[in-house]
């Protein structure tokens, strides 16, 4: 792995963090914290790891990323952005009326969006869906989808895992953003997981990598390129990530949903600048 | 075209065998098609279907939301799915996922309610389907049908296909009355007016219509002339029929087999009441659960006998 793609990828996830704030800025309120937590999944995802063409989202071999998460949305425009699919200031219109951008991906309204979620559960079902079809049709690709640590309450959840692995969907990788936070509180005062949420993944029979520092572009290539040698079922990788990473104020609260006035907003979109100036500096 | 049976006798065919049908001869053409079933293959014998494509026939097991959502990202790749399992089960079990993930995802996925109603019979209440097209009716766009007989069953399955809209399908399971002929066509949305008549107009779907035409007949007795229309798409509804219709008889009976205030009836009172006011009578269930019986004496339970439809009638043209 040079280190050069390792740098490129870091600093991705950093313009991701820049955009991701901008866009959300741009409402003046949504979901800051775990739309940080997976800006270095993105980065990975779309700087190295899938194929697509912004010019042709449709492309029948492409890779597929599906949100689960559907709330992070402000991240994926933000990456989505980025890499061409639209201008990046296209995106600074988050639910506006009207707007190509709502805060829960929407297949219809965003172009790069794969399937449209938010209902939490259903994503990564039709993920598996996704998945399976490009298998019958013998498409040589893979269906990446990005689940909360919060979203794992859900039933549907453990459906999709169960139908995933029945069938051997080793085209299919998940991610768990684990950053240990939902809503109404941490993970494990809300609703805990038994044995952990990988555990769970294995029991179901899904090959789970953990990855401990689920905000390490490195860590998190290796996963990838671990579970693309997984054959006959498909792979999790738990990313024990930090709600709000990277950005001060959203690390310290660890909080769901933010609401910062435009004064506020200026000097986190000016933090997020200074941190990845600083970032472009130190790596060249 | 479609041709009247010409006596509507018990068919010798089980019912769900016209879905089977219809599967196989659009399975061995298009190479798209799936069926996902949820652990009831079994009980509408597409046990036929994994026969004969076993690598288009997939069972979620008993996981109605997953398999809705499974068939909306089959879909997005270019699969034509259709999901089966019991109508309670695609309809309350499932619906935030046929609403979102289908509807609003704009997955165009056919999903078979299997024993409408009180056809589900000695399966009871927890079985018994009389809200499935009511919550269906909240889906924008999504097409809705309640097939009377294997002739319209065998067509409306084939037309989900063609269509580029979510589609919900009632299935009845076992023998019913044949109504048409097989080799009868029908169009999805439109009504089939069965019978012309100039007093009342009986407006039935799926079981209800067998007794609808054996209603008029009664009816004929005492010289009162019913039209009767088969309505098999309750959405999008066939408005212009309905209108026509009760401008000239000038009074209305709908006769459906699910709760009247969310179902055909309460639809075709909209559009009664927006273009061409008269006096409606509602048969079917009134605000009623389910319940263990067999489908005669859940008719009589229910208010939905031949006999009823024909006092409804009565009452309906008193009212002018």
């Amino acid at each position: 792995m040079k280190n050069e793609t390792l740098n490129r990828l870091k600093l991705l996830a950093s313009e991701i963090r820049l955009e991701t704030m901008k866009i959300i800025a741009s409402k003046g309120n949504g979901h800051v914290g775990g739309s940080l937590s997976i800006a270095d999944v993105l980065a990975v995802l779309y700087g190295e790891v899938m194929h697509y063409k912004p010019e042709d989202p449709d492309w029948k071999e492409r890779d597929w990323l599906v949100l689960s998460k559907g709330h992070a949305g402000p991240a994926m425009y933000a990456a989505l952005g980025i890499v061409g699919y639209y201008a990046k200031e296209d995106a600074y219109h988050l639910n506006e009326a009207g707007s190509d951008f709502p805060s829960h991906t929407d297949h219809s309204k965003t172009k790069g969006v794969d399937l449209t979620t938010g209902s939490l559960g259903q994503g990564i079902s039709q993920a598996v869906g996704a998945a399976l079809g490009n298998k019958m049709q013998r498409i040589d690709s893979h269906v990446f989808v990005i689940c909360g640590d919060g979203e794992c309450d859900e039933g549907q959840v453990w459906e999709a895992a169960q139908f995933a692995a029945h069938y051997h969907l080793d085209n299919l990788i998940g991610f768990v953003d684990n950053n240990g936070r939902q809503l109404d509180g941490t993970v494990e005062e809300v609703m805990s997981h038994g044995k952990g949420i990988g555990a769970k993944f294995d029991a179901f029979g899904w090959e789970v990598i953990d990855v401990k520092d689920g905000n390490d572009v490195k860590e998190i290539l290796e996963a990838i390129h671990r579970a693309y040698e997984i054959k006959d079922k498909p792979t999790m990788i738990i990313l024990n990530t930090v709600k709000g990473k990277g950005i001060d104020f959203a690390e310290t609260s660890g909080e769901h949903s933010s609401t910062l006035n435009a004064e506020q907003w200026k000097v986190v979109i000016a933090e997020a600048e200074r941190k990845y100036e600083a970032l472009k500096e130190e790596l060249s | 075209m479609y041709k009247l049976a010409k006596e509507h006798t018990n068919d010798k065919r089980n019912n769900r065998d016209a879905y089977d049908d219809a599967m196989l001869d659009m399975m061995k053409v298009n190479d798209k098609i799936v069926h996902i079933d949820c652990d009831l293959a079994g009980c509408i014998n597409a046990t036929r279907i994994k026969k004969d494509f076993p690598e288009r026939f997939f069972n979620a097991g008993i996981a109605e939301a997953n398999a809705i959502c499974v068939a909306c990202g089959l879909s997005a790749t270019g699969i034509i799915p259709f999901v089966h399992t019991f109508g309670v089960f695609a309809s309350r079990r499932a619906f935030d996922q046929v609403f979102l993930s289908a509807g609003y995802g704009e997955r165009p996925i056919h999903i078979i309610g299997s024993d409408p109603g009180i056809t589900a019979a000695f399966n009871g209440a927890t079985h018994m389907p009389l809200e499935d097209c009511g919550l269906y009716l909240n889906v924008p766009n999504a097409i809705i049908m309640d097939p009377c007989d294997y002739a319209q069953t065998y067509v409306l399955t084939k037309r989900s296909a063609e269509t580029d809209s979510l589609t919900y399908m009632r299935l009845i399971r076992r023998s019913f009355k044949t109504i048409y002929e097989d080799g009868s066509d029908f169009e999805i949305g439109k009504g089939v007016l069965l019978k012309e008549g100039k007093d009342v107009t009986i407006i039935a779907s799926g079981v209800m219509v067998y007794n609808a035409i054996k209603a008029s007949e009664l009816l004929k007795e005492e010289g009162i002339e019913a039209e009767v229309i088969d309505m098999h798409t309750w959405k999008p509804l066939d408005e212009e029929l309905i209108i026509r219709s009760a401008g000239k008889t000038g009074a209305v009976v709908t006769a459906e087999n699910h709760e009247v205030n969310t179902g055909l009836g309460s639809a075709i009172a909209n559009v009664l009441a927006a273009n061409c006011p008269v006096p409606q009578e509602f048969i079917g269930i009134h605000n009623r659960y389910g319940q263990v019986g067999s489908q005669d004496f859940l008719e009589k339970e229910y208010g939905m006998t031949v006999e009823d439809i024909a006092d409804a009638a009565r009452k309906a043209i008193s009212r002018k």
